[in-house]
């Protein structure tokens, strides 16, 4: 499964990891006993960087915590939130767990598919938007909601997300949400 | 009736601040408990009645005693903000609007069972939180509330921030240790339980962010404050994330054993449009479903139990008539075969199973025996894995079989689903 030329690990050319992800990251291995530990706020910073996380950066953490890539791989394929696949330059989530479900996430999830043309878990042919259906986001009481660029939208109607679909199109979407 | 305790700050400009927080006596508990003796502080917990929010209400303070006292190894409290059991919502508001209520919480919690280190383990998806908790953090720590020789007491700890990735297993708490240590989130047999061998080995305490957040209080206010404001056993206020067909979804801190049916009508305004009300999941989707006739109960640990149900984690998921329960059973049944593990055979094998039938069953394509092939696949898992969260399947869909069989044998016999699309609330006018 972790084979790094396999579909999941999505394969990239070289990578270079910025001076300040670097600082970030020796901050945070300082907190742990063991640097293993720091992997997954380790993982975290790296994929804030890149917007992904290819086979490339894989192997440049597993370096960097002195952990062999089969541990890498591993524990970055169990967590959804790691993204293997080069994702599009938006990326919009939308919960249909039960609560969202009842109060019609369903209907936002179909209506979003059929605006962009794209099934849940696809990215738009030209790359801009990667639209996903997610578990439980913990806003239930605000349903339905969806994250926008890791951006909380909440108590969604059609309305709202014609609305927020318009602003990313025009890459207007200021730092939004309702947070 | 609206007791507010941990909502008491959230109203305030700037509640998130170090500034605003120790203004309103913030920090003052963690200078109390200071002075005194790890014990005393346990006996005042153990005596406030405070039960985990977590999900199992075990009494804190019950737990912290099971920490050895001497021990090689150090010694940590896993703060658990992984907040994935669908219906919940209450502890990213504690992290965004009083974040410091937590430290300060952990920080007693750390010195009454000998941690010098605290990991906060926040859920990935929970940018705002993540970042308002390291804040706090940062402040406390430039305060002197944190870090070596905390108000000239001698005693030294550091709280760290640990995001997860995005797996609902890491809220149970072997599973979250194994993923603060960097691991996949695979839950650890118990025994030994984490009190003995948890986090890089050493005693371990994982606490739930509310439980930890009322721990200030009942060192300023007393234990019997707390203890009477709940029924017995049952201590203090709890803050319940009201989800679904009612008028005013939203958190709520109300006390202890709150009756239910005052929660749907009173506090958050009856259902929306007025209509019968159907179904009630007390307190997570984890909970087995409750019906009307089943709603004349107090919200408190035992008072569920005894119905057959569980407190949970105080989310109440309320569902209206004309709502499709095989649908709703199907939907969950999907979420828990997606966050398996993988681990233990009867989970990872019977969810996805149950998930199945229970799609196929929604969408017309339902077997006769498919249903009682349910029970008898709930009951290969139920006790049988290693960590609940088959449990946390089972229980639920049993219940919905049990309690709305007709509605399910219904689906099979005709072949499809007799209610139509779930309705909107953009196209009804409620
Ligand atoms: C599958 C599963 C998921 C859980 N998720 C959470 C969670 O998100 N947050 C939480 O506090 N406890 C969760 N728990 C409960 C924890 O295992 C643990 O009991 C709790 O954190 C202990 O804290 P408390 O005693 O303060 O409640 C979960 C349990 C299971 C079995
Ligand atoms: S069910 Fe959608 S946020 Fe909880």
């Amino acid at each position: 499964m972790s084979n790094p030329a396999s579909r999941e690990n999505g394969v990239d050319g070289p990578i270079t990891i910025n001076g300040e992800t670097v600082r970030a990251i020796d901050e945070i291995v300082k907190r742990y006993p063991v640097a293993e530990a720091a992997l997954l706020p380790v993982l975290h910073k790296v994929q804030d960087q890149l917007g992904w996380l290819p086979v490339s950066a894989l192997d440049w953490v597993a370096k960097r915590l002195g952990l062999p890539k089969t541990r890498v791989y591993g524990v970055t394929s169990f967590y959804t939130m790691f993204k293997r696949q080069k994702p599009g330059k938006h990326r919009i989530e939308i919960c249909t767990n039960i609560s969202c479900s009842l109060l019609g996430a369903e209907h936002l999830r179909d209506h979003i598919a059929k605006k962009l043309n794209i099934k849940p878990g696809e990215t738009t042919e030209d790359g801009r938007i990667t639209f996903d259906e997610v578990e439980c986001l913990g806003s239930c009481g605000t349903a339905p909601v969806m994250l926008v660029d890791d951006k909380f939208y909440e108590k969604l109607t059609p309305e709202k997300v014609d609305d927020v679909l318009d602003k990313l199109n025009k890459d207007d979407l200021e730092a939004g949400g309702n947070d | 009736m609206t007791e507010k305790i941990l909502t008491a700050r959230f109203e305030k400009p700037d509640s998130y601040r170090l500034s605003s927080y120790v203004e309103d006596g913030g920090y003052e508990a963690l200078k109390k408990a200071l002075s005194k003796t790890p014990d005393e502080i346990i006996d005042i917990v153990k005596a406030a009645g405070l039960r985990g929010r977590g999900g199992a209400g075990f009494p804190a303070g019950v737990k912290w005693s099971f920490v050895p006292k001497e021990s090689e190894k150090p010694k940590y409290l896993c703060v658990n903000g992984d907040e994935g059991e669908p219906g919940t919502f209450k502890d990213r508001y504690i992290m965004e609007l009083d974040p410091h209520a937590i430290i300060e919480g952990a920080a007693i919690a750390s010195y009454a069972f000998g941690a010098h280190v605290a990991y906060i383990y926040i859920r990935g998806e929970f940018k705002l939180p993540i970042e308002r908790v390291e804040n706090a953090l940062a402040e406390a720590r430039q305060a002197g509330f944190l870090g070596a020789n905390i108000l000239d007491s001698g005693y030294d700890l550091d709280i760290w921030v640990h995001p997860g990735a995005g797996a609902y297993v890491c809220g149970e708490e072997t599973a979250l240790i194994e993923s603060n240590e960097g691991h996949r989130g695979m839950p650890r047999i118990k025994p030994p339980f984490p009190a003995i061998v948890g986090l890089f080995g050493g005693p371990t305490v994982v606490n739930n962010i509310e439980t930890l957040s009322y721990v200030p209080h009942i060192i300023n206010k007393g234990p019997e404050w707390f203890a009477a404001m709940g029924p017995e056993k049952n201590g203090g206020t709890k803050l319940f994330g009201v989800s679904g067909h009612v008028k005013r979804p939203g958190l709520y801190e109300l006390r202890m054993g709150t009756p239910l049916r005052k929660i749907i009508y009173e506090v958050c305004g009856g259902m929306r449009g007025d209509k019968e009300l159907k179904a009630v999941i007390p307190g997570g989707s984890s909970t087995p479903i409750l019906t009307p006739g089943e709603i004349d109960v107090n919200m408190d640990y035992d008072s569920l139990a005894k119905i057959g149900t569980m407190f949970g984690s105080g989310a109440i998921i309320v569902i209206e008539e004309g709502t499709c329960i095989p649908r709703l059973a199907a939907r969950l049944a999907k979420f828990y075969a997606h966050e398996s593990c993988g681990q233990c055979t009867p989970c990872r094998e019977g969810v996805p199973w149950i998930a199945k039938i229970l799609d196929r069953v929604e969408n017309g394509m339902g077997l006769p025996g498919d249903l009682d092939q349910v029970l008898k696949i709930c009951d290969n898992i139920q006790g049988k894995t290693i960590c609940p969260l088959g449990d946390a399947c089972a229980m639920p869909i049993r219940a919905m079989i049990v309690k709305f069989r007709a509605e399910f044998e219904r689906h099979v016999e005709e072949g499809g689903c007799p209610f139509g699309p779930t309705p909107t609330p953009w196209d009804s006018e409620s």
